[in-house]
């Protein structure tokens, strides 16, 4: 019996046999060499935990795009962070941002250095502390992709206290894969598009990728199987020399996507060009506050000083940008498990649960003995 | 993370709920959830946010494949809803002391 989406229901040895050996022979009869790419940290996760890419033929390759938000957050933003907090302002954010790298410090250094830096676990959290501190300005330093651009659009909308402002980092994915798909170094032939993102969006917003593009993009569920499956998937389309889209993660993903957070996030944000870390300058996938939320925008609000000061020499070194655009792997970085670990980390790949590096490290970063 | 968490609604109070995920209690919002939500449904939590009602005829299957997921150790699940393990909070407690290193915001 071949297994099918409905079927994946549990973790199963057997199903998970009989995708690889469908997977192997899909390979045999394609012929050549495929590279899929994925598009999160949450997929990184699974496939290095569960130890997907033993399972997988040699000539099929599953690397990791720009699906760490934490790792496309550009050093100026935050700087920009840091730059606040050093003027007085109480700065909340995520605590994967706490020690990502500025130009000269990370947050986690200016607290050290006695700024206001609180670590919060979701935007409300960040509201309330605004709220219980009227006489401080709190600003939010508000990063991630789509599924937490919509809880920070949420915020805003529902009359936030005059003393909450955002610092928006927020980044959106789609944009990111066109550029990546068109970078010269890249050879990717199919896109794994990632599950939890696309509940926001649905998966209906890929169709126009797959025409101008011409890959197969398939949105894959975060259980072994779910990616199994999406790989199955993906081959099927490479086989058959078509460009198609399919949903491999029905359970989690429809096609209109979740419209009340696309609503909040459009009526909030605006999309501008942005730098995303060591990738390019990305047209219109940096989320801004529109111009109805300006009071609560610490960009519009404050004066935010520029950094001044070289930086770390050793993040010269840091190959985290290529990485991310599928240009290279960690082990090809000369401070991998060296000058870079995840207590020490030069380069935001490192930093993140959801970093390439810090995965790779974690599952399988052991220097071959 | 990318990965949300599914957790069961035990109280609503407007756009502010508690929900249960493997008997920790935690604050979800339900502004961005897109579907009517009452006690007794389950959710999909995102950074303090629902942001899907899960079918009622999904949710044995998704508490299993999580389970799965995070085998015997739910208490990588309950670090994915910034959960202090082995305590409830309720609606209206002091947040749990923030520990800097392993909370993403990732979607």
């Amino acid at each position: 019996m071949t297994t099918e989406v409905d079927d994946l229901k549990f973790r199963d040895p057997e199903a998970a046999e009989e995708l690889a050996a469908d997977i192997e022979a899909q390979m045999a009869r394609i012929d050549e060499p495929v590279e899929i790419m994925h598009v999160c940290g949450s997929h990184e996760q699974v496939i290095a935990k569960f130890g997907l890419r033993s399972m997988l033929p040699a000539d099929l390759s599953i690397t990791m795009g720009p699906g760490c938000p934490v790792c496309v957050t550009n050093m100026p933003e935050v700087d920009e962070a840091v730059a606040l907090a050093e003027a007085g302002k109480t700065v909340a954010t995520y605590g994967d941002m706490f020690r990502v790298p500025g130009t000269v410090k990370s947050l986690a250094d200016a607290k050290s250095e006695g700024a206001s830096v609180e670590v919060v676990y979701s935007a409300s959290d960040a509201v309330d502390l605004a709220a219980e501190n009227p006489d401080e300005d709190v600003v939010f330093f508000a990063t991630g992709f789509e599924t937490t651009a919509a809880p920070t659009a949420a915020v805003l909308q529902a009359d936030p206290p005059e003393n909450f402002y955002v610092l928006s980092a927020h980044k959106y994915v789609p944009p990111a894969m066109e550029v990546v798909a068109e970078m010269p170094d890249t050879d990717v032939d199919a896109f794994l598009a990632a599950g939890h993102a696309a509940t926001i969006t649905g998966y209906g917003l890929f169709e126009e990728f797959t025409d101008e593009y011409d890959l197969p993009v398939v949105v894959g569920g975060f259980e072994p199987l779910d990616v199994l499956y999406g790989v199955r998937r993906i081959l099927e389309f490479i086989e058959a020399g078509e460009s198609g889209l399919d949903n491999a993660y029905p359970r989690g993903v429809s096609r209109e996507g979740n419209v009340a957070a696309m609503g909040a996030i459009d009526e909030v944000f605006e999309r501008t060009s942005g730098e995303w870390r060591g990738i390019a300058e990305i047209p219109e996938a940096n989320f801004v506050l529109r111009d109805d939320y300006a009071a609560h925008s610490a960009r519009r609000q404050f004066d935010v000083e520029a950094v001044d000061g070289a930086g770390d020499p050793l993040t010269e070194e840091c190959i985290c940008g290529n990485i991310m655009a599928g240009t290279a792997s960690p082990k090809e970085c000369d401070l991998f498990g060296e000058e870079c670990t995840p207590s020490n980390p030069v380069g935001a790949c490192m930093v993140s649960d959801e970093g390439t590096c810090k995965i790779a490290l974690e599952y399988g970063g052991q220097p071959d003995l | 993370m990318c990965l949300g968490v599914p957790g069961e609604i035990k109280e609503i109070d407007g756009h502010e709920a508690v929900a249960d995920f493997w008997g920790v209690e935690r604050r979800v919002r339900l502004d961005v959830v897109g579907d009517a939500v009452d006690v007794g449904d389950y959710i999909l939590n995102h950074a303090g946010f629902a942001i899907r009602k899960i079918p009622d005829r999904e949710v044995e299957e998704t508490m299993a494949i999580y389970e799965s997921l995070f085998g015997d150790d739910v208490d990588e699940a309950l670090d994915e809803i910034g959960a202090p393990q082995g305590a409830d909070i309720d609606l209206g407690d002091e947040q749990p002391a923030a520990e800097p290193v392993g909370e993403s915001n990732d979607d």
